[in-house]
């Protein structure tokens, strides 16, 4: 039986031991015992409903309001905001996403997750169709997004087989490079990346009349995937799949001695990061409408790098809070700091938070919790198989 | 467990509320009788310096209107990018949807130049003029109704050159140049009357953008060839120019616009007297000498402080650019309504006499100027500049061939234009 | 399950099989497994050599190949070529031995590494500048960095020993904010430095007619510092501290070494060396923001392809990653670039710990 069949139960039978005490409690004359009975379901009700809000911890308030919140959003604020922060954050976040599983779950930071998603957003601009017909094939939409995530995929998967041979700090110096590498392929090559200039007019499709380029429609899309990816991340933790990642995390030669074969685990692992994020570059490259190299340099690379450490890499959650916090920041700093210096914010701010808080602000918030909150303790078992 | 869900609603709410209230309330209020310009240009990464010097040309022809234009006050809402197109997308988007300006200028480089026209197209309501942006593309293909540039571009910058190397003896040359966009359509602009008036260019040497070490390519420039043509920009022009003489060079040397502009003249370290001869061309020259021109410097250096010595080719092309806006929203008297159409009728007659020579634009909405070649001469003071030896007037994107034959060429590429034998 | 009643054959016996477990005064069979597996060894070990050596002729061939063709086509651009791919080598060594000091033995993969090499050209050109000497100019680059690094190490990296990950998250929020806040103080111009003219002229030499005098000195210069390190680390107590760091750093500590001690000067040494690259570079290559990124990229290279914390296999990979670069831009000059990735990705799928990396 599982953890929350497990509790619903016990809470169940608690309220029906406790409304049956109750009515025993009060002996009431005959006459009054037909007002008794119906007064019995409404207390039932009621406690029902009572033991309902006693059991809704915190954590559930705080997803009901974050749910709300993301689905409202859009009623909230104006189609910039709908767009170019709220789509653009999710979209980002999705991709350091990837690597908060790959970093935070498996160990292995890697800084080519970028790469991955740039590489899915040019394969669908080559497949598809862009301002390039001599290159693009032209192909309908729906064939392209396959090929490019699996491609994508494929080729995240060749990287991580690359890497993952070495101890887990090489991870970030071999993938920085092969982030590199393909930087300077897409700008020298015109055949298949058409260089400097890269893609334009790569666009969302219309489906069934709802077009993907308005604001609205696309920030839903992007929910979704986001939330798809969210939801995926946290059952794949607890999956078999994902536990025997986070062994290998901690202690690869005794998952070794236990029989996994910690490379292919690992190959898995960057695999599905991969995937997560290519599908946040297609969605990026769909936001953007275009793709060039700079998409993919070392500035963008190290970027999602600090979104995902910004928010903390200890929980899936952490990637979208620090994607919203640095577009928040990429878009307004300019109004409130010289722009300029706008490295220089990001940078500080990223130093602060590895210096003081390595878990982000997520762990920011747990610290906060603890010192001011109540003295209890925080969530036992998931903890463990976080 | 009460009080925590208490301290935690509330401070959901709270946070609710202040993602509300940025959403809502940044919008800002805008009074009806200032008018919001804004202004892009790259404030960060490689071309900072340029984009600072950009912001003060736009800034200068503001002054220049007395902060007023059509009536109107004019605010300019200045934002940036790092050269990137995807930066200069959202930062125009900000611009346009965020805090709503209903004039665009900008952006620097050439293929944010592209991203923002094509972002235009869907804009339809707002006017988007060109920074400095010198990409042929932004204007040849698939123009935008509402993206105007009313500076010449890369290719037509080196209209008359080729005549003028021609005439100094350089009959057989070897190009070295980067390997992107802007560089295309440069040397395009320079082999389109060098080749047909009987040059050669025996072969190009295409290097990755960002190279810092020209050795190879130093090692391949053949011996019978009468001068290089160096089509590189900033620091890969000042390396190569230093490794070619290390490397015992003596070729003489012909310049694209950005190979020996003020900020390679400039550079902070012992000049070079191989320098000294280059012949260059560009829509403008330190030492152009009008009294309009002087006047501008004037202006220029009584303004800002902390600026170049001379006005940079950055501030000059905003500053055209920034004024042809204010001046059109003079004659329309800041009416903008109706889609703008009034306002961009009155664009396209804008005619007026800059600083470097006339400015105005052609139907399709691109540059029609003058183009002033220079050469690389020493100053009484020892230090270096780029004195005007001809001017070009009326050169437009069909670089003095006729229309067909610019067809038949097409754009600036890798091995277009080609006259090796 | 007892044995009686089992016919004798039934049991492996002993004699067969040879198993160590052969009951002592067996003659023969006793020393059977020890000589197979002595035996068996032997091919194993000739098989890995084999395989090795496969491997080399595999990958020497074209290049053997390739260069006897480049050379009967136009001998001088083959040796000026080879010639600047060993000076750009010596450059890369400079910056890169730096590096992979400090990861051998304090396992910080130090990302800031440019922006020391950013730092210590500009001091240096600014000391240069106003006192007119190169010299001074390279001493001070050296000096400049070799303090800032000491700074990091002992305000920031020695709280964190142990965390890898955290450390380089560190080194990469470090090289974030000086490269910002060097664009500040210098701007974003180009620096070029002012070496004395003797070095700075053109040599001519046989088969290549004229070469950069710098470029030659630069050569000379890695040597010399190449020789230096290996002095310092083989023959002198502190680089036999650092080379037992290396090797066994809790053993260091317990045999009463200040390791702190050992760990600050190698870091003040690999960040000088840094800034000492730096001055020199610039001079040959020019100084700009942007430049801490391109040299930390091909640190890192080099350090992938020749192994972490082996001096010389620093010396090997950018010997690799020179040539290849120069013969790249010669030759094929559109991924010359990539190129020299291709390489770090060949080497890695070979040998994931590099060249001469330490098989884990």
């Amino acid at each position: 039986m599982s953890a929350a069949k497990w509790r619903r139960a016990m809470n169940s039978s608690n309220a029906a031991a406790l409304a049956p005490s109750r009515a025993s409690a009060h002996a009431l004359p005959s006459t009054l015992r037909s007002t008794v009975n119906d007064s019995a379901a409404d207390t039932a009700t009621r406690h029902w409903m009572s033991s309902a809000w006693n059991a809704l911890s915190l954590r559930h308030l705080a997803v009901i309001a974050v749910i709300a919140i993301a689905l409202l959003y859009p009623v909230l604020a104006t189609p910039f905001f709908t767009f170019q922060i709220g789509a653009q954050s999710l979209a980002l976040g999705l991709i350091a996403l990837s690597l908060t599983f790959l970093g935070g779950y498996g160990g292995m930071v890697s800084l080519a997750q970028m790469t991955v998603a740039g590489l899915a957003g040019y394969l669908f601009a080559i497949f598809g169709s862009s301002s390039m017909p001599a290159i693009s094939l032209g192909w309908p939409w729906w064939l392209a997004l396959v090929f490019a995530l699996t491609l994508a995929t494929a080729f995240a998967a060749a990287v991580g087989w690359l890497s993952v041979r070495t101890e887990g700090i090489y991870t970030i110096m071999i993938t920085l490079a092969i982030g590199v590498a393909f930087f300077y392929l897409a700008q020298q090559n015109y055949t298949l990346f058409n260089g400097f200039q890269g893609f334009s007019k790569v666009t969302a499709p219309s489906v069934a009349g709802i077009d993907f380029r308005e604001p609205l429609p696309f920030y839903y899309l992007v929910l979704v995937c986001a939330s798809g990816g969210y939801f995926f991340v946290k059952h794949l933790v607890r999956a078999p799949f994902g536990a025997a990642l986070q062994g290998i995390r901690d202690n690869p030669r005794r998952m070794q001695a236990l029989g996994y074969n910690v490379t292919a685990h690992r190959v898995g692992g960057y695999a599905v990061a991969g995937l997560l994020a290519a599908v946040g570059g297609v969605l990026m490259v769909w936001y953007n409408g275009r793709i060039s190299p700079g998409t993919v340099g070392t500035g963008a690379m190290i970027n999602i790098l600090i979104i995902a450490v910004l928010g903390g890499m200890k929980h899936p959650i952490g990637a979208f809070v620090g994607a919203i916090v640095f577009v928040l920041l990429q878009n307004f700093a300019i109004d409130l700091v010289d722009r300029e210096r706008f490295n220089l914010v990001i940078g500080g701010v990223f130093l602060a938070i590895v210096l003081f808080s390595p878990d982000g602000l997520l762990g920011l918030w747990a610290k906060l919790r603890s010192r001011f909150g109540p003295g209890t303790p925080t969530f036992k078992t998931k903890r463990r198989l976080q | 467990m009460k009080a925590m869900k208490k301290i935690l609603t509330r401070s959901m709410l709270g946070t609710a509320a202040v993602a509300a209230l940025m959403g809502g309330l940044v919008q800002g209020a805008w009074a009806q009788e200032t008018l919001k310009v804004g202004v892009l240009a790259s404030l960060e990464g490689p071309f900072a310096a340029p984009g600072q010097d950009s912001m003060r040309g736009a800034d200068l022809a503001l002054k220049h209107h007395n902060g007023m234009a059509g009536g109107k006050k004019i605010e300019f809402v200045k934002v940036s990018s790092d050269a990137t197109p995807d930066k200069a997308v959202n930062s125009t988007r900000k611009a346009v949807e965020q805090d709503k300006v209903q004039i665009m200028i900008g952006p620097l480089s050439g293929d944010e130049g592209i991203a923002v026209k094509n972002y235009a197209k869907t804009q339809p309501n707002i006017t988007f003029i060109n920074g400095s942006s010198g990409a042929q593309a932004a204007t040849l293909l698939d123009p935008a109704p509402n993206f105007f540039r009313f500076n010449t571009e890369g290719a037509q910058w080196m209209v008359g050159l080729g005549e003028h190397a021609l005439a100094k003896g350089y009959k057989r040359t070897f190009l070295i140049a980067e390997d992107y966009g802007f560089p295309y359509s440069q040397v395009q602009g320079f082999m389109a009357s060098y080749c047909a008036k009987g040059g050669k260019v025996i072969d190009k040497a295409w290097v990755p953008l960002g190279t810092k070490d020209y050795a190879s390519v130093i090692a391949k420039i053949p011996k019978d060839i009468d001068a290089l043509v160096v089509v590189l920009g900033g620091s890969d022009a000042v390396n190569f120019l230093t490794q070619y003489e290390q490397a015992g060079g003596n070729k003489p040397m012909v310049g694209g616009s950005i190979t020996v502009d003020q900020t390679v003249l400039n550079f902070k370290g012992k000049r070079r007297e191989s320098l000294l001869g280059t012949a260059s061309a560009g829509p403008m020259a330190d030492s152009i000498d009008t009294p309009e021109w002087k006047k501008f410097v004037a202006d220029y250096k009584a303004s800002f402080k902390d600026g170049f010595p001379s006005p940079s080719l950055f501030a000059y092309l905003y500053y055209i650019n920034t004024k042809a806006a204010l001046d059109a929203l003079d004659v329309v008297k800041g009416d903008l309504s109706g889609g703008q159409k009034a306002y961009r009728d009155a664009l396209q007659k804008t005619k007026f006499m800059g600083p470097a020579g006339e400015v105005r634009i052609d139907d399709n909405r691109n540059g029609v100027g003058t183009t002033y070649i220079t050469e690389v001469t020493k100053a009484a003071d020892g230090s270096f500049y780029n004195k005007v030896v001809k001017t070009v007037p009326n050169i437009s994107q069909t670089l003095g061939l006729s229309d067909a034959e610019f067809k038949k060429m097409g754009l600036g590429s890798r091995d277009v234009p080609d006259c090796r034998k | 399950m007892s044995p009686q009643g089992r016919p004798k054959g039934e049991f492996p016996s002993v004699k067969h099989e040879g198993t160590l477990m052969s009951p002592p005064g067996r003659p023969k069979g006793e020393f059977r497994s020890a000589k197979h597996g002595g035996r068996l060894m032997t091919h194993r070990q000739t098989a890995m050599t084999r395989q090795q050596w496969a491997l080399w002729v595999i990958f020497s061939a074209p290049i053997a190949v390739l260069s006897v063709l480049a050379v009967t086509d136009n001998a001088p651009l083959f040796f000026k070529t080879f010639l600047n791919g060993l000076t750009l080598a010596s450059l890369y060594f400079l910056v890169a031995s730096g590096f992979t000091l400090v990861f051998g033995l304090m396992r910080n993969v130090n990302l800031a590494h440019g922006s020391l090499y950013l730092f210590g050209a500009y001091v240096g050109w600014f000391v240069g500048e106003h006192t007119g000497s190169w010299v001074l100019a390279v001493l001070a680059g050296f000096f400049a960095s070799a303090l800032l690094g000491l700074l990091m190490q002992l305000l920031v990296f020695r709280h964190m020993q142990g965390q890898d990950l955290r450390q380089t998250l560190v080194t990469i929020g470090l090289s974030i904010v000086l490269a910002d806040l060097m664009l500040w103080a210098w701007g974003a111009e180009i620096y070029t430095f002012d070496p004395p003219a003797w070095i700075y002229g053109s040599t001519t030499l046989p088969l290549v007619e004229k070469f950069p005098t710098y470029r030659l000195v630069v050569l000379l210069a890695a040597i010399a510092i190449g020789v230096g390190l290996w002095w310092l680390l083989a023959r002198t107590r502190i680089g036999m501290m650092i080379r037992a760091g290396v090797d066994d750093r809790g053993m260091l500590a317990a045999s009463g070494v200040n390791v702190q001690l050992v760990f600050a000067v190698t870091f003040a040494i690999g960040a000088g060396l840094a800034g000492l690259a730096g001055v020199v570079g610039g001079t040959a290559l020019s100084i700009s923001p942007g430049e801490d990124t391109r040299y930390l990229l091909a640190s890192l290279v080099v350090v992938i392809v020749g192994g972490m914390g082996s001096v010389g296999g620093a010396a090997i990979g950018a010997l690799l990653i020179g040539l290849a670069e120069q013969f790249g831009q010669a030759y094929a000059p559109t991924y010359s670039v990539v190129f020299t990735f291709v390489i770090m990705v060949v080497a890695l799928a070979f040998k994931p710990r590099g060249i001469m990396g330490k098989a884990a």
